[in-house]
C-alpha cells in the first residue's frame, strides 16, 4: 500500500490498543485504517470499560434466542414467535441538538429491531432532565419531546410509554434513552453475519455524509480545524426514508433474498463490514468509491466512519441480487452494491485502484477491554443510612401528600405523551398513563397473547445505594409488567454513567451490574442485550451524572384481554394491599419533596420471595379476580392510591392500621418505597378468592379500605380518625396541568 | 357478497394496514392493499376506494399535497366526479382537500403540537356515506392522532357547507355539547369531518379503524365500527 500513514504518537490510541495493533499489523496502519480502529476501540463501540464487568448479568434461559452480541435480544414467545426488543442511550446529541438528538436516536433503536427481521410495533421513552422550573430543562423537554414525537409518528410506530426523572445532575448532561420491540415470525430471524463467499454486500438508502463524524485525532491531516467546527457531529434524521426502509427491508426477508443484514449506527460501514465478516468467519471487500456521498470532497476515511442515518447493509446472494433490486426499486430507494463477502478474514477497502484498507476484520471487532480502578466514592461516607426525619403532625399531612403530587418526580406526564401516536398499529390494549406498563395485543401475528413493557430507573436510589438501587429497579420494572397481569421473560439494559476513568463512578457502575445481576437471577428474567453510556460528565461543574441505569422489561400475557389496568372501576369495591412495609424512605419522593435530605435506607429486595410475589400477582390477575392493579414504587403507597383514584375519577378511604409494617409510623406507612408491594381491587365476592392466592406462600395481602363514591381521598389512622383528608378534583387538577403550565404558560 | 374495497398505499402511508385489518379482520371485507402506483388501472373494480392515514411523502411542503399530484389521484378525481365512493382520514382526508375534492384546508393544531387523544364526535347528518346507519346526534369515541388537523374554511364556504348539509360530524365535550375544550385542535366549527355535496366523498380527521373494536378502546366502545356499517348499508341499499 502506498497510502499516507499514521504514526504512532499521532493515533489516538491507548498504549494497549496501539500494542495490539502494531504487532498484528507489523506496519503502520493507512489514514482510512486509523480512523476506523479509533472509532472501532471507542468506548462506544468496543464497551471496552463495561466488557469486563457486564458477564456479571444473567444472560441465559429457556426462551432466550438471541443474548447480548447481536443488535437487540431476541426472545421466543410462542406460537412460532419471537419478540425483539433494545433500548439504546442518545444523551450525547440530545444534550446538544435535542431535537436531531432524539430523533435520530429513535431512528437508530427502529433500525436494532428492523435488522433482526422484526417488523418494529412499539417504542419507549426515558428523559433524565434537570428541575423542570428551570428554563434550560424546559427548553430540552420540549425539543426531545418533539424529536420522539415526529420520527415515531411519521414511521407509524406507536408508543408504548416511558419514564421521566427531573434531578439537578442532569442540568447539562441530559440522559435520553429509547427502546423499541416487534414482534416476528421466529424463522425470520435475520443476523448479522456474512458466511458465503461471493455473496454480494449492498448498501441501501440515504446517501453518506459528514455528520455523525467526530473525534478522529488526526483529522488535521487532511482536514482543517475550520472545516469540522462548522459542522455538528449530530446526525439529522428522515423518518420518511425510514419508513420506506421498513417496509424495503421486511418485504425483502419475507421474500427470502436476505443472508445477512446490520443496519448502519455508530461507525457507519466500518461497522457493518467487520461485524459481518467476523461473526460470519468471512472476509468482505467492497469499492469505496460506489457509496454515495453528499459532499464531493469528503475523504476515504469519513466516508467509511460516517454516521449519516437511513442506510441499512445487506448481504445477498448473486443470483437473489435482481429480486432485491426490483423490491428496493418499488420503494424508489437508492441502493449499491458495494462489494462482495470473501474468504480472507479481512476487511478491504479499494478507492480509486487502490487498496487503502487491508484489516482482519477482527482487529475492528475484538479491540481489548480496559482495565478500570473502581474505589469506594467518598460521598456514601457522608450518608446516613438510619437517619429518619421528625415525624410530621397530624395536621401537616394533607400538605405534604399535595407537595408530593405536584412535584416534578409525580406529576402527569399527558404533556408528553400526547404529542406520540400511542395507537398506530392497532396494538395498544392498556396505553401511557393508565398502568405501570404498556400492553400490546399481537392479533396481527394471529395470537390471542400480549406483550407488556415497560422502562423503570431510579437515579436517586442508585446514587445513594447503587447496589440496592440497581436491584430495586430490576424489581420495579419486573413488577411494573406483572401488575398488568404479564409474566416478565427478558430485560435490556441501558446503563448511563459519568466518566468511567474516575474510580469512584467506576465502583457505582459495577455495584450497579451487581444489584442487577442478582435482582435479575432471583426473579429469573435474563438479560438479552444492553447499551452502556459512559461519559455523561458536566465539565462545568465538574460532576458526574448520577448512576442512572434504565432497563427495559418485558413481559408476556397468554391472554391479552386479562390484562388490567390501575383505575378505580366502581364504588364500594375492596382495596387490597400485597406486601410488607418497612422503614426504606432512602431516596425516597417523600425524603426528597419534604426533608430535602440524601440520607436513610433505600429499599431493599426481598430475594427469597420476590419471584414468588410476583407469580402471584400475574395469577391473581389472570384469574379475573382484581378489577384494577398498580406496583406501589416512586411516591409510596399514597402516590399510588391517588394514581388509582384519579384514573378511576373515584374516592378512597383507607385505614392505616390495616396495613402491615415494621413501624407505627403514619409518614413511612404512606410514603415508603419497600419494593414487591401491590395495591388491587376486588369485587366483595372474590376477596377470600383472591387473598387464598396470596395466603398459600404466606405473601401479606390485606384489606386495606374500600373506593368510593364521594371522590375524597381520606386516610384514617389507627383510632379511626381522619389524618388526610383531600379532594379528588383539587389533587387531580395540579396533578394534571403542572407540566402543561410550566411547558405553555398558565393558561 | 362482502363488500370488496381497495386501500391506496402511498409513499409514506402508516395507518394503511390498519384499515385492511379493521375492514378485512372486524367487518370480513375483501381489502386490497395496492402501491399507489400499481392502483390506477383497477380501482373501477372495487366498491369503494380508501385513502389511509400516514405523512405521505414525509408531509413535506404541506400534509397530503404531494400525493394529491399523484398520476393516481387524477384518475380518483375523475370517479369520484362520476360518483364513486370515495373515503380519506386522516392523512387521506388532507389528500382529498388538497385534491379539490373536498372544500377547506387543514392547517396546523392550534396548539402547535401533534395531538393523539380520543375525542368525542357528534354524528351531524346521516347522509353521507359514512353516518347513515348513525342517529344525528349521536356522539362516537374516536382517537385522533395528527399535528395538522385543524379545519379550516372561508365565510362563504362555510354557509355552504352547513347550508348543503355537508359537516358530516363534529368534536365535542363529554355531554355532547360544542366547546372549546372538546375541540381539540381548534378546527372551525368543531368541524371534524365533511363530505362533498353528492355525499360520495367523505374526509375524516379521527381514525374509526382504530376505534372499531372495544378491546382498543379506554371506554370499551366500538363507535368506529358505525362508520364501516354505513358504508355496508349505503351499499346494500344501493
Amino acid at each position: 500500500m502506498t497510502q499516507e500513514t499514521v504514526l504512532r504518537d499521532e493515533i489516538n490510541l491507548t498504549k494497549e490498543e496501539k500494542e495490539v495493533v502494531f504487532k498484528t499489523l507489523n506496519r503502520e496502519p493507512t489514514i482510512p485504517e486509523a480512523a476506523m480502529l479509533e472509532v472501532m476501540n471507542s468506548e462506544h463501540c468496543s464497551y471496552k470499560s463495561s466488557r469486563p464487568v457486564l458477564p456479571k448479568l444473567p444472560t441465559e434461559g429457556p426462551r432466550v434466542i438471541c443474548g447480548p452480541g447481536e443488535d437487540a435480544g431476541v426472545v421466543d414467545i410462542g406460537d412460532g414467535l419471537a419478540l425483539v426488543f433494545k433500548l439504546e442511550s442518545h444523551n450525547h446529541p440530545s444534550a446538544l441538538d435535542p431535537f436531531n438528538g432524539a430523533a435520530t436516536g429513535i431512528g437508530g433503536i427502529i433500525r436494532d429491531i428492523l435488522c433482526m427481521g422484526a417488523r418494529p410495533i412499539g417504542l419507549l421513552d426515558s428523559f433524565r432532565l434537570g428541575d423542570l422550573s428551570n428554563p434550560h430543562t424546559k427548553w430540552l423537554l420540549k425539543w426531545v419531546t418533539k424529536g420522539v414525537g415526529d420520527y415515531g409518528n411519521c414511521v407509524g410506530i406507536s408508543n408504548a410509554g416511558g419514564d421521566i426523572e427531573f434531578d439537578p445532575s442532569f442540568q447539562i448532561n441530559c440522559l435520553i434513552n429509547v427502546g423499541c420491540f416487534g414482534v416476528m415470525r421466529k424463522d425470520d430471524l435475520a443476523l448479522s453475519r456474512a458466511t458465503t463467499p461471493g455473496d454480494k454486500l449492498i448498501l441501501l438508502g440515504g446517501s453518506t455524509g459528514r455528520d455523525g463524524i467526530g473525534g478522529a485525532s488526526f483529522a488535521s491531516k487532511n482536514i482543517t480545524e475550520d472545516s469540522e467546527s462548522d459542522r455538528g457531529a449530530v446526525q439529522i434524521g428522515d423518518p420518511y426514508m425510514k419508513k420506506l426502509i421498513i417496509e424495503a427491508t421486511l418485504e425483502a426477508i419475507k421474500a427470502g433474498v436476505v443472508e445477512g443484514l446490520k443496519d448502519l449506527g455508530a461507525a457507519g460501514v466500518t461497522c457493518s463490514i467487520s461485524e459481518t465478516a467476523d461473526a460470519g468467519g468471512t472476509g468482505t471487500e467492497i469499492q469505496l468509491e460506489k457509496i454515495r456521498i453528499r459532499e464531493d470532497d469528503m475523504e476515504p476515511w469519513e466516508i467509511l466512519v460516517s454516521e449519516s442515518q437511513e442506510r441499512m447493509f445487506f448481504v445477498v446472494k448473486p443470483d437473489n441480487v435482481k429480486k432485491i433490486s426490483k423490491i428496493f426499486d418499488k420503494y424508489e430507494l437508492p441502493y449499491e452494491i458495494l462489494g462482495e463477502v470473501t474468504d480472507t478474514g479481512k476487511c478491504v477497502v479499494k478507492y480509486r485502484d487502490q487498496t487503502i484498507v487491508d484489516l482482519p476484520a477482527h482487529l475492528l471487532t475484538k479491540p481489548p477491554a480496559a482495565d478500570r480502578k473502581a474505589t469506594y466514592p467518598k460521598y456514601l461516607n457522608k450518608l446516613n443510612q438510619k437517619w429518619l426525619p421528625k415525624e410530621p403532625k397530624d395536621n401537616e399531612l394533607n400538605d405534604i401528600c399535595r407537595k408530593i403530587m405536584a412535584s416534578d418526580n409525580m406529576i402527569s406526564r399527558e404533556w408528553v405523551y400526547r404529542q406520540y401516536d400511542t395507537e398506530v398499529g392497532l396494538h395498544s390494549v392498556v396505553k401511557s398513563g393508565q398502568a405501570d406498563a404498556g400492553v400490546f395485543r399481537l392479533s396481527e401475528f394471529g395470537t390471542k397473547k400480549g406483550i407488556a413493557v415497560t422502562f423503570d430507573g431510579n437515579s436517586n436510589q442508585c446514587y445513594l445505594d447503587p447496589y440496592n438501587g440497581g436491584a430495586g429497579i430490576m424489581m420495579e420494572a419486573c413488577s411494573n409488567v406483572a401488575a398488568v397481569g404479564a409474566e416478565p421473560i427478558a430485560m435490556t439494559d441501558c446503563l448511563n454513567f459519568g466518566n468511567p476513568e474516575h474510580p469512584q463512578v467506576f465502583w457505582t457502575f459495577e455495584k450497579v451490574v451487581e444489584g442487577l445481576a442478582d435482582a435479575a437471577k432471583a426473579l429469573g428474567v435474563p438479560c438479552v442485550g444492553g447499551n452502556v453510556s459512559f461519559y455523561n460528565h458536566d465539565e462545568v461543574r465538574d460532576v458526574a451524572v448520577k448512576p442512572s441505569p434504565v432497563i427495559f422489561v418485558a413481559g408476556l400475557l397468554d391472554d391479552v384481554e386479562k390484562a388490567v389496568n390501575n383505575s378505580f372501576k366502581s364504588p364500594e369495591e375492596f382495596i387490597i394491599l400485597i406486601g410488607d412495609t418497612n422503614t426504606e424512605i432512602g431516596g425516597s419522593e417523600y425524603t426528597k419533596v419534604i426533608h430535602s435530605s440524601d440520607d436513610g435506607q433505600v429499599p431493599k429486595v426481598d430475594f427469597a420471595n420476590a419471584k414468588n410475589v410476583l407469580k402471584k400477582v400475574v395469577k391473581a390477575v389472570n384469574e379475573g379476580l382484581v378489577t384494577s392493579s398498580h406496583d406501589i414504587s416512586k411516591g409510596g403507597l399514597f402516590v399510588a392510591l391517588t394514581e388509582m383514584a384519579m384514573a378511576g375519577n373515584l374516592g378512597f378511604k383507607v385505614g392505616l392500621k390495616r396495613i402491615p409494617a415494621d413501624t407505627q409510623r403514619r409518614d413511612i406507612k404512606l410514603f415508603s418505597e419497600t419494593h414487591g408491594r401491590f395495591l388491587m381491587t376486588a369485587k366483595q365476592e372474590d376477596m377470600d378468592k383472591l387473598i387464598s392466592i396470596f395466603a398459600e406462600d404466606e405473601i401479606p395481602a390485606s384489606y386495606i379500605g374500600s373506593v368510593t363514591k364521594e371522590k375524597k381521598l381520606i386516610i384514617e389512622n389507627d383510632e379511626n380518625q381522619v389524618i388526610v383528608e383531600l379532594s379528588l378534583e383539587d389533587i387531580k387538577h395540579v396533578w394534571d396541568t403542572r407540566m402543561e403550565e410550566e411547558m405553555e404558560g398558565k393558561k | 357478497m362482502p363488500m370488496r374495497v381497495i386501500v391506496v398505499q402511498f409513499s409514506g402511508s402508516t395507518c394503511d394496514r390498519d384499515l385492511v385489518y379493521a375492514m378485512k379482520d372486524v367487518m370480513g371485507w375483501e381489502v386490497d392493499l395496492v402501491w399507489y402506483k400499481d392502483a390506477q388501472k383497477h380501482l373501477e373494480s372495487y366498491d369503494a376506494i380508501f385513502l389511509p392515514g400516514g405523512f405521505t411523502y414525509g408531509d413535506h411542503l404541506r400534509a397530503g399535497i404531494i400525493a394529491a399530484y399523484t398520476p393516481v389521484m387524477d384518475k380518483v378525481k375523475e370517479l369520484a366526479k362520476e360518483g364513486f365512493p370515495v373515503f380519506g382520514i386522516c392523512n387521506g382526508f388532507q389528500i382529498l382537500v388538497e385534491s379539490g375534492l373536498l372544500p377547506g384546508a387543514l392547517i396546523g393544531n392550534d396548539t402547535l403540537r401533534f395531538s393523539c387523544k380520543w375525542t368525542n364526535l357528534r354524528v351531524e347528518t346521516t347522509r353521507s356515506a359514512a353516518t347513515n346507519i348513525a342517529k344525528k346526534g349521536d356522539i362516537w369515541k374516536v382517537p385522533i392522532a395528527h399535528g395538522e388537523g385543524r379545519y379550516f374554511l372561508d365565510e362563504k364556504g362555510l354557509k355552504e357547507l352547513n347550508e348543503n348539509d355537508q359537516v358530516v360530524w363534529r368534536y365535542v365535550s363529554d355531554d355532547g355539547k360544542i366547546t372549546a375544550e372538546g375541540n381539540p385542535n381548534g378546527s372551525i366549527e368543531s368541524i371534524a369531518g365533511i363530505c362533498n355535496l353528492e355525499g360520495n366523498v367523505v374526509g375524516l380527521m379521527p381514525h374509526p379503524e382504530r376505534a372499531a373494536e372495544s378491546i382498543l378502546s379506554p371506554w370499551g366502545s366500538d363507535h368506529g365500527k358505525l362508520y364501516f356499517q354505513s358504508l355496508e348499508n349505503y351499499f346494500r341499499r344501493g
